[in-house]
């Protein structure tokens, strides 16, 4: 027990941060078919967001407040001009979306060392954050205590605007059949680009928390993003709670691991369970039924 | 067909192409050595390397519709198994590398011994990867895998690859990977006869790949692989299983990217886990991407373009190379799916415009028609149209 209990904890932390990182993209790859390469720089660009936030305000908890709003605009402008620019033109070939945003990230990633160099630099944490937090007797990492209430703050309001809001019914439905929605009057358009902003703002804010406990570099977002697609890969498409159960399922099983093991013993083996996994479920843990065949 | 003593040179041209292709190949890999320094051969030698790997990404995504961002696997695996053979004979039996030494390991491990034999590092450079893909690829494709999942899941084998590379690196050589080579079954690396005749079998290995997909593409199976990429449920009621024709496409492939990571480590003299993580694995795709996915000649040529102004331009300007690897993949993919090979269609059409007609534009619309048969008839009818606007 004294054992075990750390274990899921820990488990459950890398499940948050997994959960965090791989949202943004459960949303645009599930609703839209993108393959969102540049995921990992939107995060990027809220990790420096929430760097330069931190150098501008004094109030460290303030800085970081600010920054998740900042970092969820930034990275969602980004995602939004990606989306316009590009994307669009190609609804009709989404594998080939995966080969365009990985220019977008060597671009971003680039751009990223040419303005804030190549050394890593930090986002100043609040106190709060830093220090660790005692609770039924066993001390928990702060910031990573923080990053896990986020995650299940950020699913539980975009479960919110998918299932509640008019913009949310749209959005299932542009997913569910694009022409359909098309002649009930839906502008599968002006869908398509809120759904990649919405998703690419997760990124920034992602960011922001995941700044918490990393150092920030330009290939900040290299870090996460296999990871994160796997996430989705296992979780099924379109469907959040796919991304929740395999977030967190993916995250136990590697701190599982990794504790006998090593931490790259570990992540080969998420990765071996999640083919595995997928030789019983190949659309993922949770698939929408149909009948159609392609 | 017409006897020769018939045909106009353009009508011979067009039916031996394949022929006349290989010749002026072989031609030109001959002479090659007279015309170049032994420091640019030994680049150009480096670029045929990702070439190989390329021919393979060419069949098994161009003409498979494999989407694979994990060629960087095979590519390490054949080239950690060249590796390991040539330590091995460099240090003699008994003996344990330097880097071993240093974590105290008195004995080489079991599959260093393995590749010790050179008949069996020459077969495994291929087999290792061959049979791994061929394992991947009846455990994904026989359950329906395919599209962008495949594709992920190629990027997360490569990158939990370097990832056990570096973590293991008592047996792996770790970050710094394995370098420091002196013989290449029994020659000398240093001596420049044996850096040409390294060249010439970069060369011809490229050579007989192209060759061997060409031969694939005029088979039956090469319309199956076709088939199995355009239409795959179609094919399944026509009762060939798209598995096991996925799987040849996808192991052959692999066994080019581990050829060539097996000649890159004679040629470079290194090889470590930074050629082959996740971003040089997409980067191997570059060449393909430029010279044209469909293609039989575009990946290669692609490739040796693409290497080729790297070397010219990550020196003098690291970062704007960077840029330009970038954008060579948002403008050629999104607006030039096809790469070069979009603007084969476009000689006829000039031809035909400017009123040149006739036997010759015939000849050569038909030829290209063949040669592009794999990029469907929507790029064909298309591609002159699309050259056009990007042109303008």
């Amino acid at each position: 027990m004294n054992m075990l209990f750390p274990q899921i904890v820990a488990g459950l932390s890398n499940g948050s941060i997994l959960l965090l990182a791989a949202l943004g993209l459960s949303l645009t790859f599930g609703q839209m078919g993108v393959i969102n390469n540049a995921h990992g720089e939107f995060m990027m660009a809220g990790a420096y967001t929430a760097y330069v936030m931190s150098t501008l305000i004094g109030n460290k908890g303030v800085a970081l407040a600010v920054a998740l709003v900042v970092g969820f605009v930034v990275s969602g402008l980004l995602g939004l001009l990606l989306d316009v620019a590009l994307l669009e033109r190609m609804r009709s070939r989404p594998l080939d979306t995966l080969l365009v945003t990985f220019g977008v990230s060597l671009v971003l990633q680039q751009l990223a060392r040419d303005i804030f160099g190549a050394t890593p630099v930090y986002a100043a944490a609040p106190e709060a954050l830093t220090n660790p937090v005692t609770v039924f007797g066993y001390s928990f990492s702060a910031g990573r205590l923080f990053i896990f209430i986020l995650s299940i703050v950020c699913v539980a309001a975009l479960y919110a605007v998918l299932k509640l809001t008019p913009l949310g019914r749209q959005i299932r439905a542009t997913s569910e059949n694009r022409d359909l929605a098309e002649v009930s009057g839906i502008s599968t358009r002006t869908v398509d680009h809120v759904t990649f902003f919405l998703g690419s703002g997760i990124a920034g804010i992602a960011g922001v928390a995941l700044s918490l406990l990393n150092s920030i570099s330009f290939n900040f977002g290299t870090t996460f993003i296999v990871q994160a697609f796997l996430v989705v890969v296992a979780g099924g498409v379109g469907q959040l709670k796919g991304a929740v159960i395999a977030s967190f399922v993916l995250g136990l099983c590697q701190s599982a691991i990794e504790l006998p093991t090593s931490a790259s013993i570990g992540q080969v083996a998420v990765f071996l369970i999640v083919v595995v996994f997928l030789q019983f479920r190949p659309q993922g843990l949770v698939a929408i039924r149909s009948r159609n065949l392609a | 067909m017409k006897k020769l003593t018939t045909m106009s040179p353009a009508e011979f041209a067009a039916t031996y192409k394949a022929w006349i292709g290989t010749v002026i190949a072989v031609l030109l890999i001959l002479l090659a050595p007279s015309v170049m320094s032994v420091y640019n051969l030994g680049l150009l030698s480096k670029y045929l390397c990702y070439a190989m790997v390329a021919v393979g990404i060419g069949l098994a995504w161009g003409q498979g519709g494999m989407l694979t961002l994990g060629q960087g696997l095979f590519f390490g695996l054949g080239a950690y198994v060249m590796a390991i053979h040539m330590k091995l004979s460099d240090i003699g039996p008994g003996q344990v590398p330097d880097f071993m030494a240093q974590y105290g390991i008195t004995e080489v491990p079991g599959f260093w011994e393995l590749f010790r034999n050179p008949v069996i590092a020459v077969i495994g450079v291929a087999a290792v990867p061959g049979a791994i893909a061929a394992l991947l690829g009846l455990a994904v494709f026989g359950r329906g895998v395919r599209g962008a999942y495949f594709a992920i899941l190629s990027q997360a084998l490569v990158a939990a690859f370097s990832v056990l590379l570096i973590g293991q690196s008592k047996t792996t050589g770790g970050t710094n990977g394995l370098n420091d080579f002196k013989g290449f079954f029994g020659y000398d690396l240093t001596d420049d006869a044996n850096k040409q005749m390294i060249f010439y079998i970069c060369a011809f290995l490229t050579l007989a790949m192209v060759l061997i997909v060409w031969w694939i593409r005029r088979s039956f199976m090469g319309d199956l692989i076709i088939g199995v990429r355009d239409q795959e449920n179609r094919m399944k009621f026509l009762g060939y299983n798209p598995a096991s024709i996925k799987v040849f496409a996808f192991s052959l492939a692999a066994m080019f990217a581990g050829i060539g990571g097996a000649m890159f480590v004679p040629v470079v003299g290194i090889i470590s886990p930074s050629d082959i993580g996740v971003t040089p694995s997409i980067l191997m795709l570059a060449g393909v991407v430029i010279g044209g996915r469909t293609t039989l000649l575009g990946p290669v040529v692609g490739t040796l373009l693409v290497r080729f102004a790297e070397t010219q331009l990550s020196e003098a300007y690291p970062s704007a190379w960077t840029y330009i690897e970038g954008l060579i993949f948002i403008l050629i993919i999104a607006f030039v799916p096809m790469g070069l090979g979009q603007f084969k269609g476009l000689w006829p059409w000039v031809k035909e415009k400017i009123g040149l007609g006739g036997a010759a534009a015939a000849g050569a619309a038909a030829g290209a028609a063949e040669a592009v048969a794999g990029a469907g008839p929507a790029a064909k009818t298309t591609s002159p149209t699309t050259a056009k606007a990007v042109n303008a």
